[in-house]
């Protein structure tokens, strides 16, 4: 699974809307960075099966297969697009559940996916996934140790240090961005694969590019409408969406007063009380 | 997310070049791979689009990975461990990228898996490699190897050998010895013919190989007992998983240092013949030569490239009498003038690449079918401008490497000096440039017979023709009487030279020195009348400076006379 987001991490003074939103026009869009880190351990998990297979699932408007193109260039062997308008506004809840229709149809031994997106940055579609799907998960997974018939060997990072789990498979894994970097699109795959469209986009192309594809089946992104995942409509979009707005703010991080410390235990002891009575730690 | 080739508008520009129609014409022979490759273009556009795409990618490895590396690597540098070279770590993490991007084999044939692109393509990407870590180059570089053994070498060699390179095993040529530098012909490797084995020995040792312990390594050696000179001489590709090679020790040196520079011995090493036996040198040597050189050219437009933007960003922060320095008259001529000899060795190397690419792409179908009357005069005519100007470019480009590293760090003032930026990296890398593959000296001895026959001079006439806009018009005029000087300076020469042996020797880094600058205008004054608001201004500036160098040289050669054969003698 991944998703296409505006880089924010290059933000300028016209990244948000007077609105509140985020201006997507004024941000590139781009692979979300952790699905990228989540795409090379699906492809080493490919290396060492040998036989298996990877495919990107994305849900997002018809530009979003750039993201799939992208995953194809890297490795991938294809991918589903999930997009229509009843898919507009859903919250993390409202993805998970469109996402997990999808994935009911397309059936996978493993799903993949980054921890988080960097436009939300809440980490719960991958575990929403999985619970909706009835899987077990492996969240913040840093290094495939092994994966064979059945079950995937996972290094996880955790905040004071690691642990090695085994899950059996079917099961839903979350990559951080300190796992393997992504490899880099290939030559001939990027040859390979140029061309290659999603359904809607297909249909919008000139007659001779339909037919070269036609012609080349590895070259047809599968492109889903809601209709294709059979969803319960309520669920979907904004109506599935209990999550509301209600303000957004700017924090801007003032320094107010500067505070002296010496190296000394009771004033380390001090400052140490005082974040927590603050609850800035703990 | 630095990205070498899309942050390039120069080397975008050479990729749209008119000429490139033509070249993809000739290296896709009517696009007939399409049928049998799901990587080959359906046609032009789609080449093109295809070469953009590749570059890309370079240009990313490059930007995210090489660059990030080149420091450490310049640090750690490589070790010799139980007989072979360990490479630096980051220079393993550069190759693993370059691999998995699937950059081996850039110019192969398709049917030994290589992505079938023009020269001019691989010369931009050593360009950007270079720019990254111009050490690393080398070893990446070197890849071009395979070229020689694509054009000379029988099929089942090229089957063993050519798939490997794709697939981004590295490549050396082992041919300086140390009795045998600029002299190669005196090489004294000896290789035998093993008659029960059915393969030669080689027997001897090599000097200042670089990546020495590479996969596949073309050897010149003395195939032809009690011989002494260059006719006794073959061509011989050694692979390393044979073993018999061993590297005693590795140079110590002042720049470039992760590029491995290797004293190899060769202990009864199996080898198979490239070719026909005694036209090692003479033959297989000099493409392989002129290929290097080109590359050579490419890795030092890099380095200037990268030299100039680190004095550019330096001069915009540094802040002196309340002002950031590049606000000052003499920091912003330097500036300007290193930026003009940057774009003036990218505009002389891809002209270059382009005529290499004709020809030699000519060359290849002429292997497998009898060229029609108009293509092989085709053939003829870019085979002697390719000749021409591949030791113009490498003299050049390289040269104006060191200016261009000299001047970044004279912009750092004396923080240049100290290892904390990278120009002092840069100006210990660019040293090396014009003295491997020919020491510019010897660049002027290939050269200076293009001045006698004519070459520069019937080129310098043919870019005379290009149309000219208001703005570029004044210069082309200006050009046309600096082409006089030449010729006068080239005829009074001559004629000395009948009656003063050595007269034009003497002379003759000078007058090559006054075509190129002439050439090298005319490509960029091209390039401005096409897109003025990119090279109009780096014209002029080429072009005044240019007039100052013509100017020197012609009142030196004009001033001196017959005696001073004997005065420097």
């Amino acid at each position: 699974m991944a998703k296409q987001v505006p880089d924010t991490r290059n933000v300028g003074k016209d990244a948000m809307t007077p609105e509140g939103t985020v201006n997507r026009a004024a941000l590139p869009a781009i692979f979300n960075p952790e699905d990228l880190n989540a795409l090379e351990m699906a492809l080493e998990m490919k290396d060492r099966l040998g036989e298996a297979t990877v495919h990107v699932l994305t849900m997002g408007p018809q530009r979003a297969a750039d993201i799939i193109r992208e995953a194809m260039f890297r490795g991938a062997d294809g991918g589903y697009l999930l997009s229509g308008r009843e898919f507009a506004g859903s919250d993390t809840l409202a993805t998970s559940y469109a996402l997990s229709c999808a994935l009911r149809k397309i059936n996978p031994d493993i799903i993949v996916a980054g921890r988080q997106a960097i436009d939300g940055d809440t980490a719960q579609v991958g575990p929403q996934v999985a619970q909706k799907l009835d899987m077990p998960q492996v969240t913040y997974a840093e290094e495939l140790v092994d994966i064979k018939e059945g079950e995937v060997t996972i290094k996880r990072r955790l905040e004071r240090g690691s642990e090695v789990v085994v899950a059996p498979l079917p099961a839903v894994i979350t990559v951080n961005s300190s796992a393997k970097e992504c490899r880099p699109r290939n030559a001939k795959r990027v040859m390979k694969f140029k061309y290659a469209l999603a359904t809607s986009e297909l249909q919008a192309a000139d007659a001779k590019a339909q037919e070269f594809i036609e012609a080349r089946p590895y070259l047809h992104i599968v492109e889903y409408a809601a209709a294709d995942v059979n969803p319960d409509a309520e669920q979907l979009g904004l109506a599935g969406s209990p999550t509301k707005v209600k303000k957004i703010e700017n924090v801007v991080f003032q320094a107010k007063e500067a505070k002296r410390l010496t190296a000394e235990d009771k004033d380390i002891e001090a400052l140490m009380q005082e974040l927590i009575a603050s609850h800035t730690i703990g | 997310m630095a990205n070498f080739y899309t942050d390039n508008k120069d080397l975008q520009y050479h990729l749209s070049h008119p000429m490139m129609k033509r070249i993809i014409e000739l290296k896709e022979r009517n696009f007939a791979d399409a049928a049998d490759y799901d990587y080959a273009p359906q046609d032009a556009e789609d080449a093109l689009d295809s070469y953009k795409r590749v570059l890309e990618i370079v240009g990313d490895v490059c930007g995210e990975v090489i660059a990030a590396n080149a420091e450490s690597v310049d640090h750690e540098g490589p070790r010799v461990v139980n007989d072979h070279v360990e490479y630096a770590s980051g220079t393993v993490r550069n190759l693993e990228a370059l691999n998995a991007a699937g950059l081996g084999g850039m110019t192969l044939p398709r049917k030994y898996n290589g992505l079938n692109m023009p020269v001019t393509c691989f010369a931009m990407a050593n360009e950007m490699v270079a720019r990254a870590d111009a050490g690393f180059e080398n070893i990446w570089g070197l890849q071009d190897c395979a070229e020689t053994i694509n054009e000379f070498a029988t099929e089942d060699i090229k089957e063993r050998f050519l798939p490997r390179v794709s697939a981004g095993e590295t490549c050396a040529m082992d041919l300086t010895e140390p009795d045998a530098g600029s002299d190669l012909g005196a090489v004294m490797l000896k290789a035998t013919w093993d008659e029960e084995a059915g393969v030669w020995r080689l027997n001897g040792c090599k000097r200042f190989i670089t990546n020495g312990d590479g996969d596949i390594s073309l050897v010149l050696a003395r195939t032809e007992e009690g011989t002494k000179d260059a006719r006794g001489l073959s061509m011989l590709i050694y692979d390393k998983r044979d073993g018999g090679v061993k590297v005693r020790r590795i140079e110590n040196k002042l720049g470039i240092k992760g590029s491995p520079t290797c004293e190899l011995v060769f202990n009864n090493a199996p080898a198979v013949l490239v070719g026909d036996r005694k036209m090692g040198l003479i033959k297989y040597v000099m493409s392989l030569m002129n290929a290097a050189r080109l590359g050579i050219a490419a890795q030092s437009t890099g380095l200037s490239e990268a030299a100039y933007r680190e004095a550019l960003k330096y001069a915009g922060e540094r802040e002196q009498f309340g002002k950031a320095i590049i606000e000052f008259a003499a920091v912003r001529e330097m500036l300007k003038n290193m930026e003009a000899k940057t774009i003036a060795s990218r505009a002389l190397l891809y002209e270059t690449a382009r005529f290499v690419d004709i020809y030699k792409q000519l060359t290849h179908i002429s292997h497998d079918r009898s060229l029609e009357a108009e293509e092989r005069q085709e053939m003829k005519f870019y085979n002697r401008l390719a000749d021409g100007f591949t030791p113009l470019a490498k003299m050049f480009a390289s040269e104006y490497a060191n200016e261009v590293a000299y001047d970044s760090i004279q912009i750092h003032g004396g923080s240049g000096y100290m290892k904390d930026y990278a120009c002092e990296r840069l100006y210990r890398d660019a040293r090396i440039m014009n003295i491997y593959e020919g020491t510019t000296q010897l660049q002027v001895v290939a050269a200076i017979n293009h001045v006698t026959k004519g070459t520069y001079l019937e080129q310098i006439m043919r870019y005379e023709e290009n149309e000219r806009t208001e703005a570029t018009k004044a210069m082309g005029e200006q050009l046309v009487e600096l082409r006089k000087v030449y010729e006068q300076v080239v005829a009074r020469v001559e004629s000395i030279d009948k009656e003063a042996a050595g007269y034009k020797e003497f002379h003759s880094r000078r007058l090559v020195e006054i075509a190129g600058y002439i050439i090298i205008s005319h490509i960029m004054l091209r390039q401005a009348a096409e897109c003025e608001a990119d090279y109009l201004n780096p014209t002029k500036v080429f072009v005044k400076y240019a007039a100052k160098k013509i100017s020197e040289a012609a009142s030196y050669i004009n001033a001196s006379d017959a005696s001073d054969v004997e005065l420097f003698a």
